[in-house]
């Protein structure tokens, strides 16, 4: 049963609680350090910072809508190796899932970290965020989860819609985190919710002074309304990005702008390879070789290997995809990539009866295999 | 028009698909010069990017086949080529490349005339799918 308490908020100011908060665990003896999203004073920036001195607690703001990179990648570099000591790590439902997939990737560890997780009410693209944040930032935070968690589209008036990965996301309440903040279904000016959701979330909670209390009752049917609002944006998308590439011709067309400079793989969380093939000399054509598919294509698209390239990615991590859009928000050409990936993801996960990032419990399915199945696949009728 | 000759790409194990073929080649079997045998050690060590690459090159149909069932001669690479199988007959459907151009079978080391059978069979079937778009296409 997870033990439920209320963080009390003060001045309407959501962020000075969540701060509070944070500060209590890093005050904890066996809690070093918190890694956590930063919004420096006057800074353009919100990033994740690695944090040993509290009084920097009182910068960080996990619940702008910034989401520069997916933190599991983060995570993965600080527990690779055993650190010899406890740290925090405060990340978004889709870093979480990412992170379970670094994990059972054996790329990541759980044993030193408590994951402190957040509803996440969505982010906007890099460049959205850079927009927003050129103008007036103060109480950006609380303005935004306010407007977020009445439904309004944008959250901040006159200003850009969420980033379509945080729009068609189905999971804004993270299942894996160890402390949950809980927002939706929440009145934020005076209380979020507070949650242990696992045995390590617990052993912390019972070193804080919290009443143990229960959630509030419409708290389930908002966040199934929030989701279902999101599942529809989702399958219009989906239907969209099927029409724009269920051709091999329509699919160069969708990636006409790539210029191969594989940012996408590089944001992407769960791209596990340490030697990308496409960074080795397999792909260093003979000039010759771009004669003759010119010669045979009548041209040939420079870079080439483009639709190779997004495939064989398809075919690598599609089955451990989250959906954090972060392969979007670094192309710079804006191709739609996310829209793609999730599109291809949502149908071979599905194949596998997987869910990336679910279940701790449950092997990426090309790990494993069984002698009798998918027998429909084998034979040549 | 003459009819479309296909082009078939067949990755074949080592240790059984490879050794039927050359048992149907001692045995004086014939089969149609469509197939391009590529010999792999197992078919475990096919990765989803060499069918796609077959695929967007052109051929008009790929082949992996190996062991039976519990007869890899490194116990379980064929159950591994299986589920990539499912994987890309996923995957690759989504851009046009229809499910029945990739096949997955097993044909024993004996098994010389099942092979030669199997791609004569083969070669039937991908002239009724046609052409493969990508080998003259989708440059741009």
């Amino acid at each position: 049963m997870a033990n439920t308490s209320f963080l009390n908020v003060d001045n309407d100011n959501v962020l000075l609680s969540i701060q509070k908060f944070l500060k209590s665990i890093l005050d904890l003896n066996d809690i070093e350090a918190i890694l956590a999203p930063l919004h420096k004073k006057d800074g353009k920036n919100i990033m994740p910072v690695f944090i040993a001195d509290p009084t920097l607690l009182n910068d960080v703001d996990p619940l702008a809508p910034a989401f520069a990179m997916n933190a599991a990648k983060l995570v993965s570099k600080l527990t690779h190796k055993p650190m010899g000591k406890k740290i925090a790590v405060v990340l978004r439902s889709c870093e979480i899932r990412a992170l379970i997939e670094l994990v059972k990737l054996k790329q990541a560890y759980l044993e030193d970290i408590v994951i402190i997780g957040f509803d996440c009410l969505g982010t906007y693209t890099n460049k959205n965020l850079a927009f927003l944040m050129a103008s007036d930032t103060t109480d950006l935070t609380q303005r935004f989860c306010e407007n977020a968690l009445a439904g309004k589209e944008p959250p901040i008036e006159g200003g850009p819609n969420l980033s379509p990965a945080c729009r068609a996301c189905e999971y804004p309440v993270p299942e894996n985190a160890d402390i949950l903040i809980g927002l939706l279904g929440l009145d934020i000016k005076k209380q979020v919710l507070l949650q242990a959701l696992t045995e390590k979330g617990n052993a912390l909670f019972e070193n804080l002074s919290y009443t143990e209390s229960e959630e509030p009752p419409g708290r389930k049917k908002v966040i199934s309304e929030v989701i279902s609002k999101k599942i529809e944006f989702r399958d219009k998308m989906f239907e969209t990005t099927h029409k724009a590439t269920n051709t091999l011709e329509k699919l160069s067309d969708y990636f006409a702008s790539c210029i191969n400079c594989y940012n996408c793989r590089v944001a992407c969380p769960v791209c596990y390879c340490r030697e990308c093939v496409f960074n080795t000399d397999v792909f260093d054509h003979d000039p010759y070789q771009y004669m003759q598919w010119a010669k045979r294509k009548g041209a040939v698209k420079l870079p080439a290997d483009t639709n190779f390239y997004h495939i064989t990615r398809l075919a690598h991590i599609s089955l451990n995809c989250v959906g954090c859009g972060q392969c979007s928000n670094a192309c710079p050409n804006d191709i739609p990539v996310m829209e793609l990936f999730k599109y291809v993801a949502n149908n071979t996960q599905a194949a596998f009866e997987y869910e990336a990032g679910k279940d701790m419990d449950q092997p990426p399915p090309l790990s494993v295999f069984k002698e009798e199945e998918y027998l429909d696949v084998v034979g040549i009728n | 028009m003459a009819e479309h000759e296909p082009l078939i790409i067949a990755f074949v194990c080592n240790w059984c698909t490879y050794t039927a073929a050359d048992l149907a080649g001692t045995s004086r079997l014939s089969y149609p010069k469509n197939i391009r045998l590529i010999r792999v050690m197992c078919t475990g060590m096919v990765d989803p990017q060499y069918i796609i690459k077959a695929f967007l090159e052109g051929a008009d149909m790929v082949i992996v086949s190996g062991c039976h069932p519990g007869d890899c001669h490194y116990i379980n690479g064929n159950y591994k080529a299986r589920r990539r199988i499912k994987l890309l007959k996923e995957i690759l459907p989504k851009f046009g490349i229809e499910k029945q151009r990739l096949k997955l079978t097993w044909i024993g080391a004996s098994d010389g005339i099942e092979f030669a059978k199997t791609m004569q069979e083969l070669v039937i079937q991908a002239k009724t799918i046609g052409p493969n778009p990508a080998r003259t296409g989708a440059g741009l």
